[in-house]
């Protein structure tokens, strides 16, 4: 299956760079490129580099972009209308490309990805409901760092692909199992007790899958 | 030039509004180091040297392909928040004067509305918000006159107007609106530059 790429915009080469760092470190299958810098290696944004960038992250599912300020939003606009596989994603800058980089490793096609991204900065949506079957489970996390990074981005990752509604809870905290920034802001750590529920048509095997990755420590 | 504006009246006005840029680096630098990054005159500089060597490369037949060449080349080599602005004036430009081997006043004044709603619909700039938005909107409105000199001489003194009158406001697009009430008091760079260009324009018109 090939995934939808990214493309990170920046003035700096090496803000774009980083925030691809930390975007693929969640998704190691997405293919995410920085478009950085002007060409001199300066401050700024260069057209001819975004338009590389957009042809190098596509694998056939399209491309998702996502820019800091200014030139680079205009420089991005000018690029994706020039291209015919890409489009804007309108975001905090590192969170939605973690956020989009989480959606794109799913599977999510360009328009979910986009909106990965545009929706990272405020706070995790309200599950909606959803009718069918619904199941619960316990789970004491025993990896050390808890649901943090890596381990939030795998449970985001699995959940997305199983059709249920997934909501973890800890403390009077929720999050959503698909969001894996809202999995992150639980702050939930190694030793302590979450509550997983899940409604919809395959809620058995959405909490059965969390158990599964809890059991492996996320593969930690 | 009393008569129509060929292609190679154009390469003169442009090669004319390269060398203006180039003389009023330095000022444009320090109105943008006052609100913004100071780079205003440096982009421009190097957009317009790369606009000298691409025509120096290439024929262009007509004016539309002259305005086409000069708009790819600022997009691609301005780097700063200039270069989307000026290289989609220039390309609207192009596209306004599609398939005319010379150009007229009225050509000319067509050319000019469409630059600045190419500027309008990329920055999605209004008049007051102290950008180069301030110069052109004036310089469209007092664009006519029987010949093209006039037109382009209307146009470029309402731009030197209309950048002057940024001086006290506030900016609300670009950089420079992160300064919030600290951006008044300067004058705006791209609503300078705008108006040098037109007024090299002009000149080289009257030539
Ligand atoms: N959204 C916008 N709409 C119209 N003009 C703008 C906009 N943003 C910036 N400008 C113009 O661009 C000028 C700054 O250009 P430049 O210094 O080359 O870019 P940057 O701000 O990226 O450093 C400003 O003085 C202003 O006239
Ligand atoms: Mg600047």
């Amino acid at each position: 299956m090939s995934r939808v790429g990214l493309v990170v915009v920046s003035h700096s080469a090496r803000l774009a760079d980083g925030v691809v760092e930390v975007a693929a470190q969640m998704a190691p299958n997405v293919t995410a490129v920085a478009a950085g810098g002007t060409a001199d290696g300066g401050i700024g944004t260069d057209f001819d580099a975004v338009t590389a960038a957009i042809e190098n992250a596509d694998g056939g599912a399209g491309v998702v972009v996502l820019y800091d300020l200014g030139s680079a939003r205009m420089i991005a606009e000018m690029a994706v209308e020039a291209a015919d596989n890409a489009r804007l994603a309108d975001g905090p800058l590192v969170e939605g490309a973690v956020a989009a980089a989480v959606a794109a490793e799913g599977g999510a096609d360009p328009a979910a990805v986009a909106h990965a991204a545009e929706n990272a900065a405020g706070p995790p949506d309200e599950p909606a409901p959803t009718t069918g079957e619904s199941e619960e489970a316990v789970v004491t996390l025993t990896n050390e760092i808890g649901l943090h990074a890596r381990p939030a981005a795998t449970v985001a990752r699995a959940m997305t692909e199983i059709d249920a509604t997934v909501t973890v809870h800890f403390g009077t905290a929720t999050a959503d199992g698909r969001s894996v920034l809202a999995l992150m802001g639980l702050g939930a750590r190694g030793g302590d007790r979450i509550r997983v529920t899940a409604t919809g048509p395959r809620a058995a095997d959405a909490v059965r899958t969390f158990q599964e990755l809890a059991a492996d420590n996320f593969g930690d | 030039m009393t008569v129509g504006c060929t292609a190679a009246d154009l390469v003169t006005a442009i090669r004319a509004a390269a060398a203006t840029v180039a003389e009023h680096r330095v000022e444009l630098i320090q109105l943008d180091r006052a609100i913004g990054d100071g780079d205003h005159g440096e982009n421009l500089d190097r957009g317009f040297k790369a606009v000298l060597a691409a025509l120096g490369q290439s024929t262009v037949d007509d004016p539309s392909a002259v305005l086409k060449l000069v708009a790819t080349t600022l997009i691609s080599k301005v780097g700063g928040a200039a270069g989307p602005l000026y290289g989609t004036a220039f390309l609207r430009a192009s596209t306004a004067v599609k398939d005319r081997a010379e150009l007229t006043a009225a050509d000319v004044a067509e050319a000019l509305t469409a630059a600045l709603g190419g500027v309008v619909a990329r920055g999605k700039a209004e008049p007051g918000d102290k950008t180069m938005v301030d110069a052109l909107t004036p310089a469209v409105q007092a664009a006519t006159g029987e010949s093209i000199t006039e037109v382009l001489t209307a146009a470029a003194e309402a731009a030197q107007a209309g950048a002057d009158a940024t001086v006290p406001l506030v900016a609300r697009k670009g950089r420079a609106s992160y300064l919030g009430e600290r951006s008044a008091g300067h004058m705006d760079p791209g609503a300078r530059s705008t108006a040098l260009l037109l007024r090299a324009f002009a000149e080289a018109a009257a030539r």
